[in-house]
């Protein structure tokens, strides 16, 4: 079989000496991690490769020899070489050597104990060290359910992938350290560090400690007696703001845990959290800082009042309208009176109101915009809010409307079923034939026909406060879904994929390098990054809020009926 | 290294290279005709005097910009997205197969796909808007069931060779796989 060489670029200029690395005999491949210098002594080496191996759980033992020569070969060095073979067992040894300046490498094996005498081909892979320690291989998203086979051999370059990722140790030792092992690898020049990041680190813990305690004091404060009476947790569960800042709080949460993220997807997910707050939070404050400047809400409050006044008119023409002729329809002189000054009267209410309100109004505006530095998200559900408070009048005729409606074609039905001799079993939920008297008959005929011929008017109020209802969802929808965006948005992995794509690994990809008759294939090894679509799929923050699962046929079929919707349920809420 | 000419599914002329790097290592490359210079500036130019047809019927200057912005934006997503000049594929024995297209930006978007993953390489027929054509696909391997087949990668979409280039790669590629079932286990 084809032996298969993975030798890290950072190592070809090495001076010579022995290969250490991993053998993965099921792939018959072997990784290199690092080139041991002469002078050495082999008990040192083995006794050093142990206490790796233990602390890394990586089996790391000498592969083969690499002699690195300025001239043409020395004989003696490489009869060195060999012998080495002999201290160090390992089948089979590989003898890799550069001579001067050439690109082109000669790659030997020595078997002691092979049964085929035949030469293999052997295929030189060159991979960049700290790109492969560092990335992260993410598998193929169709097949990352089953996990039962992933251990056995979904994926062979997973393996070489966690060698790397897992010998971060053996990278520790530098060429400035006074032990007796030299090693070369791609920190050997000098361990990297970043000032920041370590001061970030010490600064964390102190800081998570206050976190923890500031929101502890402020989910007490929530979750005590006082705000669980029934008008106030009834309007904390109506209103959209509530929400987000409960899952904002949630988010502050998992970033002050004092647990340190084991896995990668934990530590994506509090990177992803941690930056969508912080622009949450800026984009907040430069909302601020443009509300507040030359009194932009003082003139926001003051179109507000005119505005609802507008809009409370504009109702009242559409009532006049459909107590007239509307679109040339002739409706029921009585019933449409009645309809018509019923709801002219609650909209005389919701004048009065507002007018009442009106000079609390910048004051509570004013207010109420401060806390926009809490996140623009929050800013956005404020807004839906309001418009929701703006609008309740409509909400109110439509649910009226509904039920008018609804209760019409209840009795529609059910006076129908009557006419062709049949009734609603209630017990047997069915459809069962019944004999019904004379009189029964005759006033179920006469209600049938009244309802019938007031089906109409009924009809066309429903249709018009349904009209106005669903404008306003579908504005209150297009708020909600870009506080979802924002919400779940992960932020930190696109831009580490901008940056840094190498830490987000698809796969790897190969590129043949020149060639030269009897040396061994040459191949360079670099890794493929996830695409941004992936990305996004891949480290989306869950939200709490769960789209209509009505399907456009049973929505139609209950806005046909006059039941009323409720299209958007959270995800605490319980499902009726 | 050699080089002949065949004809795509549609009657475009079509180039497949061929390029044998050792005993286990083949580079298979198509490339499809290159964007012409004629097309182009025949494109460009009617697009502008419609352009300017509309700027004189309506005296606003913002037509003309328009047109250039959208003549330079639709240029370069074409370009970058949609233009695949070469499709090529690499079988290296016991590593893998890499499946390459590169756009005519310069733009390659590469997929590996392991050697254990790979069942077999065929071609089969389809239904294309009114003709039946062939295409060369990888099949891989269902990991629960040894029969089954998981997914089929269709390769050489763009160009989409004609039955004697696809008998080529065929063949080529058929001469790695074998060696992988003639070569002895790993102990």
């Amino acid at each position: 079989m084809v032996l298969k060489v993975f030798f890290p670029s950072c190592c070809s200029s090495a001076e010579s000496g022995i290969l250490i690395g991993r053998w993965i005999s099921e792939q018959n491949s072997a990784v290199i991690l690092a080139v041991v210098h002469f002078p050495f002594i082999p008990v040192q080496v083995k006794q050093y490769l142990s206490e790796v191996q233990r602390v890394t759980k990586v089996s790391v033992s000498v592969l083969g020899s690499w002699s690195h020569s300025k001239q043409e070969k020395e004989e003696s060095l490489s009869e060195f070489l060999e012998d080495l073979g002999t201290i160090f067992s390992h089948e089979p040894w590989i003898q890799i050597s550069k001579e001067g300046g050439s690109k082109f490498w000669s790659c030997s094996t020595l078997q002691k104990h092979s049964n085929n005498p035949k030469e293999e081909e052997i295929i030189l892979v060159y991979y960049d060290q700290r790109k492969v320690m560092l990335s992260h291989l993410h598998p193929p998203l169709d097949t990352g359910t089953s996990t039962d086979h992933k251990a056995d051999d979904a994926s062979k370059l997973s393996a070489i992938f966690d060698t790397v990722a897992k010998s971060k140790i053996l990278f520790m030792t530098d060429r400035y350290d006074d032990g007796p092992i030299k090693l070369t690898h791609w920190q050997s020049d000098g361990v990297e560090a970043s000032i920041i990041v370590e001061l970030m680190k010490q600064a964390s813990v102190p800081a998570c400690m206050l976190l923890t305690f500031l929101l502890s004091l402020i989910s007490g404060i929530c979750r005590s007696r006082v705000l669980k009476f029934w008008p106030l947790s009834f309007l904390w569960s109506k209103l959209s703001t509530c929400e987000q800042l409960g899952h904002r709080l949630q988010h502050l949460q998992v970033l002050s845990s004092n647990k340190k993220a084991e896995t990668q997807t934990q530590l994506m997910r509090k990177a992803n959290i941690f930056v969508s707050l912080l622009i949450d939070v800026a984009l907040g404050i430069l909302l601020m800082s443009w509300l507040y400047r030359k009194n932009r809400i003082g003139h926001l409050a003051d179109t507000l009042i005119p505005m609802a006044d507008h809009v409370a008119e504009e109702l009242q023409d559409l009532l006049q309208w459909l107590m007239g002729a509307p679109a040339g329809l002739k409706m029921n002189r009585a019933l449409d009176q009645v309809l018509g000054r019923f709801f002219l009267y609650h909209i005389h209410l919701w004048i009065s109101y507002i007018h009442l309100m009106s000079p609390f109004i910048e004051m509570i505006l004013w207010y109420v915009g401060l806390s926009a530095c809490l996140g623009l998200t929050v800013a956005l559900c404020i807004l839906s809010d309001i418009i929701a408070l703006l609008t309740f009048h409509i909400y109110c005729f439509y649910v009226y409307g509904a039920r008018l409606y609804c209760l019409k074609i209840y009795g529609l039905s059910s006076l129908w079923r009557l006419f062709r001799g049949k009734k609603w079993n209630v017990l047997r939920q069915r459809v069962d034939s019944c004999s019904y008297d004379l009189d029964q008959l005759f006033i179920g005929t006469l209600l049938f026909t009244i309802l019938l011929f007031l089906l109409p008017t009924t009809a066309l109020y429903y249709l018009v406060f349904t009209l106005l209802r669903l404008l306003v969802v579908v504005v209150q929808g297009l708020i909600h879904l870009l506080v979802d965006l924002i919400d779940s948005l992960p932020l930190y992995s696109i831009i580490l994929r901008l940056c840094r794509s190498y830490r987000l690994a698809a796969g790897v990809k190969f590129r043949v390098l020149e060639q030269q008759d009897g040396k061994p294939l040459r191949l360079l090894m670099q890794i493929n990054p996830l695409s941004y679509g992936s990305v996004v799929q891949t480290y989306r923050l869950p939200t709490y809020s769960c789209y209509p699962k009505d399907s456009w046929t049973s929505l139609c079929k209950k806005l046909f009926l006059g039941e009323l919707i409720y299209p958007w349920k959270h995800k605490g809420e319980k499902q009726d | 290294m050699e080089e002949r000419r065949y004809r795509s599914a549609s009657g475009a002329p079509i180039a497949l290279r061929r390029r044998q790097h050792s005993a286990s290592c083949r580079e298979l490359a198509v490339r499809g005709p290159r964007l012409q210079l004629r097309s182009l500036s025949a494109l460009t130019s009617a697009v502008w005097l419609a352009a300017y047809g509309l700027f004189v019927l309506s005296q606003n200057s913002m037509v003309l910009s328009a047109a250039i912005f959208i003549t330079l934006i639709g240029l370069i997503i074409y370009l970058h997205f949609v233009k695949i000049d070469q499709e090529s594929l690499l079988v290296i024995g016991s590593l893998g197969i890499q499946v390459t297209s590169s756009y005519a930006s310069g733009k390659e978007s590469t997929t590996f796909i392991e050697m254990g993953q790979v069942k077999d390489v065929v071609i089969n027929e389809a239904i294309h808007m009114q003709k039946v054509i062939y295409y060369l696909c990888i099949l891989l391997q269902d990991p629960g069931d040894p029969q089954g087949v998981s997914e089929v990668v269709p390769l050489f979409q763009s160009s989409k060779p004609r039955l004697d280039c696809l008998i080529e790669v065929y063949k080529s590629c058929q001469e790695i796989l074998e060696q992988r079932k003639t070569a002895p286990q790993s102990s």
